[in-house]
């Protein structure tokens, strides 16, 4: 396969990804504006911050309201991770990869595509939000649902899921870094309404609220609750089942080939290690802050590599 | 001006090819048709079937209009075209190397020396090269026109990249979708093979280095280009690589595509770009369409080129209308398909002619294509043509003309029901150790009532085109 083409798969899956990860934020920054009247400001910031736009948001905006946040994050083509422009940027990356990819897949990138630009030609109402935000993620499901039940399980295949788990991975990490305090037990207020919805909006984000009651109790415990994010193998959006993942089409892409020694395999190693044989007490006394730090930035690394590794460009 | 009707012909009584089809027609609601044009326009825009319009930052994806009514054609009518193609592509190939070598029609006094030496599409590189299995043109397109029952005339012979025949597959396939019970009653001859006969053409013409299957590529200049979705489409049916001049390189003496596992050489690169672009080193030096030294590895005789640089000298204008001699030359045969009559401005009789009579006559660029920078006489203004006329004046040799064919019609559905709009034909033709033409090809259709310009870029629509088996 060509390097652009690996290049290309890589990005559109990430790009899908982020696309449908920004909407479910949103939705939980809406439940949080919804469920509390006062400081909205404070979570819609810490949105940005989730979604690591701060900087770029705040070029443009004085203040973080929902209407203006909401709008950066899902309609403005000015930044590069809003919805859109994510959008755009995996459809462009099918169109180079469209020799790849099923007429399924391709087709249905492109109708997400043509959708997402017919829905959000005009800024959102704040009525019609819950639908936009419905839409999105069936774009996402519709795109995945055509690749996983089309898509042979060759290296394209490999390239494309190895993007889509890097993103997905970093975003878990990032939404637990913005949130850490929340969940660390120092702090805990255990019981009380604004940690309850604190820690809801989390597992929210990451559509895991009701399995997280599936696999513990009903109540919300934070250390729980960063154990079904980060360890559990069985929750498709925690970094252990993300790296279980890349580390398994990694080692598709790299078996039986004698030039073997490749960059990313350390790495994906290293951020392998660090999910295995330990438990969420052992992440906690080590600094969960100084963990998902260097969680996110091996995982940064890893991309990086995975391009150097198969001569992306 | 009411020509030759394909569908209703001149009395009226639909022709023979249609007759299927139009008792179907009839059975049909028109409201009903006209929604399956509007589905076939989703289709298209779902498939991604689109092409960039330069010049335009919004919306810069456009569809090309797809009217669902089939411009048919007979097996014998088919039959004929075919063989006169066949015949045509044939001459060119031998000219093209002719010309690139001895230049015994020059020598024999058939076609001047000035219209070779002095022509900007003759590419001095190629004297005395002989491209793999001396394949020139590995694809051609041939536009044609039909005036009458019986009369056909070639417009032109695309001999550098023609493009569109992914329209000519997604039209078939669009039609398939949408029409099922027409193709049970009408025996179409299949076009869905032309991706797997592209590829054993191509495979056939592979440098004689080459052992085992060869390794084909298709070179685009990115996915900006109007014509990529085709390139891509022909890429994907035929199971070879897509690639960028960034995605090659030289190396060892082969052109080699960076793969995720290193450097792969290729055997046969179908390139789209046009030839000043295709190597920095040689040609234009500040192209990055291109791949640098490719041209040294191509003297080599380690790579095809398809199609050869240089075959532009055949598909010139000004060499145009020389075609009937370079076919009587080569196969010792009167031409079975007529030129259109041509005047070349550079003589000054025909000169002083085509001023005089620029109202009857279509003036094009020798170099231009697309629909660009033409005259048509009987439609433009008074104005235009004293501006054509000073143009001319100024440039002589830059322009021919022809009379203005009275080019048939074959009707699209629209609100009113049948309604007769000019049409062409492009078959495409597939040349190495032997011709290979799908029957059919892509007809292009002016869907502005009266207008004779087809081009897509200039409001044309494209049909399905049926050639009826016996």
């Amino acid at each position: 396969m060509l390097g652009k083409t690996a290049n290309g798969l890589f990005w559109m899956s990430r790009y899908i990804e982020r696309a449908e990860n920004t909407a479910r934020l949103v939705q939980a920054g809406l439940r949080m504006a919804l469920t509390r009247s006062s400081s909205g400001e404070d979570e819609w910031a810490s949105l940005l911050a989730t979604a690591g736009a701060s900087s770029s948001f705040f070029e443009k905006h004085d203040a973080a309201t929902a209407l203006n946040v909401v709008d950066f994050l899902i309609r403005d083509q000015e930044n590069p991770s809003s919805v859109l422009s994510c959008i755009n940027a995996a459809r462009t990356n099918a169109r180079l990869v469209r020799t790849a990819v099923t007429r399924e897949v391709w087709e249905n990138v492109n109708q997400a595509w043509m959708d997402m630009h017919e829905l959000l030609r005009q800024p959102i109402r704040e009525a019609d939000l819950p639908y936009v935000l419905t839409d999105i993620k069936r774009d996402g499901s519709l795109i995945r649902g055509a690749f996983d039940g089309t898509m042979l399980r060759n290296e394209v295949y490999d390239f494309a899921r190895i993007g889509t788990f890097v993103e997905r991975a970093d975003n878990t990490a990032r939404i637990l870094d913005v949130k850490y305090y929340v969940l660390l037990p120092s702090v805990a207020f255990v019981g009380s309404t604004l940690d309850n919805i604190q820690w809801e909006s989390i597992l929210r984000s990451v559509s895991g609220q009701r399995s997280y009651r599936w696999v513990y109790d009903a109540h919300y415990q934070p250390a729980n609750i960063a154990d079904f994010l980060i360890l559990n193998p069985r929750m498709p959006r925690s970094l252990a089942f993300s790296y279980k993942k890349i580390f398994d089409n990694v080692k598709y892409l790299t078996e039986g080939q004698d030039d073997a020694h490749k960059l990313c395999q350390k790495t994906v190693q290293r951020n392998m290690s660090r999910l295995q044989g330990r438990t969420i007490a052992d992440i906690f006394e080590y600094g969960l802050h100084e963990f998902l730090t260097e969680f996110i930035e091996d995982n940064n690394r890893l991309s990086q590599e995975i391009a150097e590794d198969f001569l992306f460009v | 001006m009411a020509g030759f009707d394909e569908m209703l012909g001149n009395s009226g009584d639909v022709r023979h090819p249609y007759r299927v089809y139009n008792s179907w027609f009839n059975d049909q609601e028109l409201e009903h048709l006209l929604k399956k044009q509007k589905e076939a326009e989703t289709f298209f825009r779902r498939s991604g079937i689109t092409f960039a319009v330069y010049g335009e930052k919004e919306a810069s994806e456009r569809l090309i209009p797809f009217d669902i009514l089939p411009r048919i054609i007979s097996s014998m009518e088919w039959r004929r075209l075919a063989e006169g193609i066949e015949q045509r592509v044939v001459a060119i190939n031998a000219f093209l190397s002719d010309i690139y070598h001895r230049q015994e029609i020059v020598r024999a006094g058939r076609i001047p020396e000035r219209l070779i030496r002095n022509n900007s599409a003759f590419l001095p590189w190629m004297v005395g090269f002989t491209p793999p299995k001396n394949v020139y043109t590995h694809i051609i397109g041939v536009d044609i026109v039909r005036t009458s029952e019986n009369e056909f005339f070639v417009l032109e012979d695309n001999a550098r990249t023609p493009s569109g025949v992914s329209y000519m597959l997604e039209n078939r396939e669009t039609m398939m979708q949408m029409f099922p019970t027409l193709f049970a009653v009408n025996r179409v001859r299949p076009v869905e093979n032309y991706p797997v006969l592209l590829r054993q053409s191509l495979a056939a013409t592979a440098p004689p280095g080459c052992d085992g299957d060869p390794t084909i590529a298709i070179l685009t200049p990115g996915i900006h280009n109007s014509a990529y979705f085709e390139h891509s489409f022909l890429a994907d049916q035929m199971g070879a690589e897509l690639v960028e001049g960034t995605d090659l390189r030289v190396i060892d003496g082969k052109v080699a595509m960076r793969t995720t596992r290193g450097y792969r050489p290729i055997d046969v690169l179908y390139r789209r770009v046009d030839d000043e672009f295709l190597d920095p080193l040689t040609f234009k030096p500040d192209s990055y369409l291109g791949v640098p030294g490719i041209m040294d590895v191509y003297r080599a005789g380690n790579i095809t080129i398809a199609n050869a640089p240089g075959t532009g000298i055949a598909d010139d204008k000004a060499i145009y209308s020389y075609i009937p001699d370079i076919v009587e030359f080569y196969t010792g045969r009167k031409s079975i398909l007529q030129n259109v009559p041509t005047r070349r401005c550079s003589e000054e009789d025909d000169c002083k002619y085509v001023l005089e009579h620029l109202d009857e006559l279509v003036v094009k660029e020798v170099h231009g294509s697309g629909g660009y920078g033409m005259l048509v006489g009987p439609t433009s203004t008074k104005d235009e043509r004293e501006i054509f006329a000073e143009k001319i004046k100024a440039n002589p040799g830059n322009y021919i003309a022809q009379p203005t064919l009275s080019l048939s019609t074959v009707p699209i559905v629209s609100d009113e029901g049948l309604s007769p709009r000019h049409v062409d034909l492009r078959p495409y033709v597939l040349v190495s150790d032997s011709v290979r033409i799908v029957p059919g090809g892509l007809t292009r259709v002016a869907l502005k009532q009266g207008s004779l310009v087809v081009n897509s870029s200039q409001g044309g629509g494209t049909k399905d085109t049926w050639v009826l088996e016996d």
